[in-house]
């Protein structure tokens, strides 16, 4: 009972978020921004929370998710349903390859390779400057209009339009990771996240439970790539980079890597506060760092993490 | 044809030299600690500004032996204030105290010592090439590659013959039973990220006199250097040796007949080697 009025609140809020956003001081693509990221985050933390595996290089998967909605844009003309259709599937195919060369390692190293694999797709649109911009990024289009069995819906100067398309998406992808979840499939997700050698020896097959977990992570990490595309009607080779990775970490600790919503909750703080401090200070980078200190040293659990155990 | 293979060779093993040597301090660090320390081309890239701003007034032979110095107690004191508590503790938040650090290293270095590049002076002597035919054989190159040789030569001693080095090599297989023998991991611990450390700043001076300060330069090194680490095997210091040199001169190669492939190259090879030794070549099995 509890469970379902927690639930009916979060969606509550969400989808009211347009209307209340205002209020707080905030605006709707802020929110859109909170959304998007925060579901990035709640797809890194499908594999990290929920099966144990850390990955330091989903910012290549977002990334991707992003240049092919732009480029599908740009330079096929496509509307905004197909550009994120094809953001997502090119993430996919790319966690689809590289997924069985890291799934035999573990721990730090699974880690280790993942940040060096993350970096390929950032030298490759940081150097193939003439498709994919290089270092200013792909921008020159806008995020064309929304057009399904016969209705048209203008997003481009409708920010509260794009925000319930955005918000259209994340139910989709969250509800799906949620169902896999409590289906067994998830159960022996957790029984691998819990005890990898005990789950082996009970039969099951390790290595493609992980690979699973991995491809329908990036998949939705893509999804959230190419909804932030079409968000600042641009593609930013910088949330390729190893460093955007880190923030969707500490995205998913700050707001408590063992709850399925901390890592939205993560998000809207980090956002939030990097909005902030990119206003008041030049050093905002510092500051984000001492903020990853903080966060390590003083709250490992999370904002959940830390309700969780007062309750 | 043959004096550019030649040149980018050359260039090649100088750069694996560099990338052989950060990767040494991020994986002595790994073995024992199991810690990767994302911090690694932060603390390099203060090695360089030290020695800059040491170099002003005790010239070039001052910084260079006393920048590494300075960095190396730095780690300590940033190992026994706040990595030490993480022991332990999943590998998780180390990584990320360590990349938050990374970040914070960048902006200070740019804080402090501005955005622009700075020349770093390196003596009249070392400056001239040694030869008229090999051009690109300056003598800061060779010196370079010497003085890399020399340290990586030291680490290798110390290890193999101090009574550190090998409570280290102890430690990296079974740290329980090295500490239960009644010796101080906590101090060993603290020692061996001050060598990992050392080693960083040490490539950072000798990086400044050749590639030139600029506060992204740490941050942009530590991914090959993971790669050699990675291609070397992890848990093997010979390993990780080796695969700094090879990428090296894999991204020299590339250079000559493919020059917008020289980054992709070592992703490449990297993928390559997970793919036929997911262990690494010098990996130890069940290490990986």
């Amino acid at each position: 009972m509890r469970r379902i009025a927690i639930l009916a609140g979060i969606w509550a809020l969400l989808t009211l978020a347009p209307f209340w956003l205002p209020l707080v001081g905030g605006y709707t693509t802020l929110g859109t921004r909170v959304l998007v990221l925060g579901l990035a985050a709640m797809a890194l933390n499908y594999l990290l929370g929920y099966t144990g595996v850390l990955s330091f290089g989903h910012a290549a998967y977002v990334g991707l998710g992003a240049y092919g909605a732009a480029m599908s844009i740009k330079f096929l003309g496509m509307g905004a349903l197909q550009a994120i259709a094809i953001g997502t599937l090119l993430g996919a195919l790319a966690a689809v390859a590289i997924g069985p060369l890291i799934v035999r390692l573990r721990g730090i190293y699974f880690s280790m390779c993942t940040i060096a694999f993350g970096q390929v797709f950032y030298f490759i649109a940081f150097r193939w400057n003439t498709v994919t911009g290089g270092d200013d990024g792909l921008g020159g289009w806008k995020r064309p209009a929304l057009e399904f069995a016969g209705y048209k819906l203008d997003l481009l100067t409708n920010d509260v339009a794009y925000y319930y398309v955005a918000l259209f998406f994340f139910a989709l992808a969250v509800g799906g990771m949620g169902l896999l979840l409590a289906s067994p499939l998830g159960r022996v997700q957790l029984s691998i996240r819990e005890n990898e050698r005990r789950a082996r020896f009970l039969g099951i097959p390790i290595e493609r439970h992980i690979l699973l977990s991995w491809v329908v992570s990036c998949l939705v990490a893509s999804l959230a790539g190419a909804l932030y595309a079409l968000l600042n009607n641009f593609a930013d080779p910088r949330i390729l980079r190893w460093d955007f990775s880190g923030d969707l970490v500490i995205m998913a600790v700050l707001g408590g890597m063992r709850s399925f919503w901390g890592p939205l909750l993560g998000a809207a703080i980090f956002v939030v506060l990097q909005d902030y401090l990119s206003s008041v200070t030049e050093n905002w980078m510092s500051f984000i760092g001492l903020f990853f200190v903080l966060v390590v040293m003083f709250f490992p659990r999370g904002v959940l993490g830390i309700l969780k155990r007062a309750r | 044809m043959t004096q550019l293979i030649l040149f980018n060779v050359t260039n090649g093993l100088i750069v694996g030299a560099f990338y052989a040597l950060m990767a040494l301090g991020l994986s002595l660090i790994l073995n024992l600690s199991g810690i990767i320390n994302f911090s690694h081309g932060g603390f390099l890239t203060l090695g360089g500004y030290l020695a800059y701003s040491l170099s002003l007034s005790m010239g070039f032979w001052g910084a260079l032996l006393l920048a590494p110095l300075l960095v190396a107690a730095l780690g300590i004191a940033v190992e026994a204030g706040l990595i030490r508590r993480l022991y332990g503790k999943d590998p998780l938040y180390s990584l990320l105290l360590t990349f938050g650090m990374a970040l914070m290293f960048e902006d200070l270095t740019r804080f402090t010592w501005g955005a622009s590049a700075k020349p770093f002076v390196i003596p009249e002597a070392l400056a001239k090439p040694l030869t008229q035919q090999f051009f690109f054989l300056t003598g800061y190159r060779v010196f370079m590659v010497a003085i890399v040789l020399l340290a990586v030569a030291a680490l290798f001693l110390v290890l193999r013959f101090t009574r550190l080095g090998i409570r280290i090599r102890a430690g990296t297989l079974d740290l329980e039973t090295v500490s239960a023998l009644g010796i101080n991991v906590r101090a060993l611990r603290s020692l061996n990220f001050g060598m990992g450390i050392f080693m960083a700043g040490l490539a950072g001076v000798l990086a400044a006199g050749m590639l030139g300060l600029q506060p992204t330069m740490g941050n942009a090194l530590i991914m090959p250097s993971f790669i050699a680490i990675i291609v070397g095997g992890i848990g093997s210091l010979p390993g990780t040796l080796f695969g700094g040199l090879l990428i090296g001169v894999a991204q020299g190669i590339t250079t000559v007949f493919y020059p917008s492939a020289s980054e992709a190259i070592i992703y490449i090879m990297m993928g390559l080697v997970l793919l036929v030794r997911p262990r690494g070549l010098f990996g130890e099995e069940g290490r990986q």
